[in-house]
Order: structure tokens, then sequence, then C-alpha cells
């Protein structure tokens, strides 16, 4: 129920945002559109505990905090890299095994990674991660990481 | 020019200038997972600047705020169509070059 209301409440807010005209006409289609997708993801499953993430939002607002330094520091590693003109890259594929159970946070570990330059996660296969890195530092930097760790802390067993 | 434009415009030109270096990364890197690392210089520095110079300029408005749920977007479907690129050369028996550090070059598994 809880999660309804958050779904509903996000597709309202997001015609709203896109509409910007407010004339009862397009309040009109705009719940018509909101209960057509609301029925759409009923029926794709995605309102079920397990992979809904809509509600995890404020706990993960940390660690997106501390992902968008990551992502700064690696784009100035990776610029630098294709900026030498010897292009000092040594490609190394790396296996993971997070700790995280649940699926929300297994796809926000792989998203996070893949989203992170010099590492994009290949296949996440039955709970292991084959990543490919660019170089072998930057392998050695996802091995030693505490990605996982921070994450299964803002999320627990989701 | 206020001092809000002057911000907006090291803005852009800070995200143009990681665009054009992932296009270069793109072109110099020698195969496609390689390749796939300089163009998410492009995917999320590149596309953040230059979201970020175009908030500046629509200041308090909804315009802004659309271009908000752009980056937002941006960020969550731009690693899932990495990993499904990624996922699609791998799982099809496309297999990386990797370092080898005996030879000191790039050599084909």
């Amino acid at each position: 129920m809880a999660r309804t209301l958050i779904l509903l409440f996000a597709l309202a807010g997001t015609w709203l945002v896109w509409s910007g005209l407010y004339k009862p006409l397009l309040f009109g289609l705009g719940v018509l559109s909101v209960a057509l997708t609301y029925w759409l993801c009923l029926r794709m499953g995605l309102l079920r505990r397990e992979v809904f993430a809509l509600d995890l939002v404020p706990r993960l607002l940390g660690f997106w905090a501390s992902l968008v330094v990551d992502i700064v520091r690696s784009n100035l590693v990776v610029a630098r890299i294709v900026l030498t003109p010897s292009l000092p890259i040594s490609p190394t594929l790396v296996q993971l095994e997070p700790s995280l159970k649940g699926q929300v946070g297994r796809a926000t570990l792989a998203n996070s990674i893949t989203l992170t330059p010099s590492t994009v996660t290949l296949d996440a296969h039955e709970g292991v991660f084959l990543v490919h890195c660019l170089t072998r530092d930057s392998a050695c930097e996802i091995r030693d990481s505490d990605i996982g760790r921070r994450l299964r802390n803002a999320l627990g067993d989701r | 020019m206020s001092w809000l434009d002057w911000v907006s415009a090291i803005l852009g030109c800070l995200g143009g200038f990681f665009v054009l270096v992932g296009g270069i990364g793109a072109l110099r890197m020698p195969d496609l997972y390689t390749r796939m690392h300089a163009s998410s210089l492009t995917d999320t520095l590149g596309s953040m600047l230059i979201l970020g110079a175009l908030m500046l300029q629509g200041g308090a408005s909804l315009e802004t705020l659309k271009l908000c749920a752009i980056a937002i977007f941006l960020l969550f479907t731009s690693p899932v169509s990495a990993y499904a690129l990624g996922n699609a050369a791998w799982l099809s028996g496309h297999r990386p070059l990797e370092w080898d550090p005996e030879r000191e070059q790039d050599v084909a598994p």
C-alpha cells in the first residue's frame, strides 16, 4: 500500500513537472496516464518488495554523494590517460563477489561501478560481478574499494 | 554578463571539454571495452556539467526542474545501456585485450 502511494505520487509529480500547463484537460490526461503507467508497473511486477526501489531514495542520498566524488576523481584520471600520447592503459578483468544479497542493492552496485569511468560491469550473473578495468591500478582500486560496504550500510538486506 | 552567466559559461566549457576528451578517447582506445571507458566520460561529467550550466541559465523555474530530472534519468539509464552493450559483447564471445606485464603491451588473450 505504501509502495502504491509512493509510485502514484512520483508519477503525478513527473507529469506535473513535464506538462507545466495547469488546465482541466491536461489534468484529466495526467490522471489517465498515471493510471495507465500504474497498471503497467503492476503487470510487470515492479511493485514487489524485492525490486521496488523508490522508497530507498532517502537512504541512498549519502551513498550518491560519495559516488559523485568517485566519479569526478576517475573522470580526471581517465581524461589524463586519454590525453597522454603513449595511452598508458593496462586492461584487466576482475571478478568481484559482493556481499550484498538484495536485487536492488546488486543492481545499484553494478550500475555504480559502470557509472565510474575506468570500470565497467560486464556480467552480474549469480552473484559474481565481472568487471573490466581500464588500468591495473583501477582494478586494484575496485578490488579494495569499500563501495559495496557503503552500499550495504545504506540499504541493509535490500 | 552577471557572475552567474560567467559560472554557467565556465561549466559549459568544462562539460564540452569532457565530451571532446570522451570522443578523442573513443577513437584512440584499441578495443570495444576500453572505448566504453572513454565514452563514460561523455556520459557522466560531460553531460552533468553541461546540464548544470543550462540549469544556471534557467534560474528558479520549471525548466531547471526538468533539466534536473533529465540529469537524474541520464545517471540511471546510461549505466544500464553500457551494461547491455558490454554484456552482449561478452556473452557473444568477444574477449577484451588483456595487459601482459611481461611484454609490456596489449595482447589478445
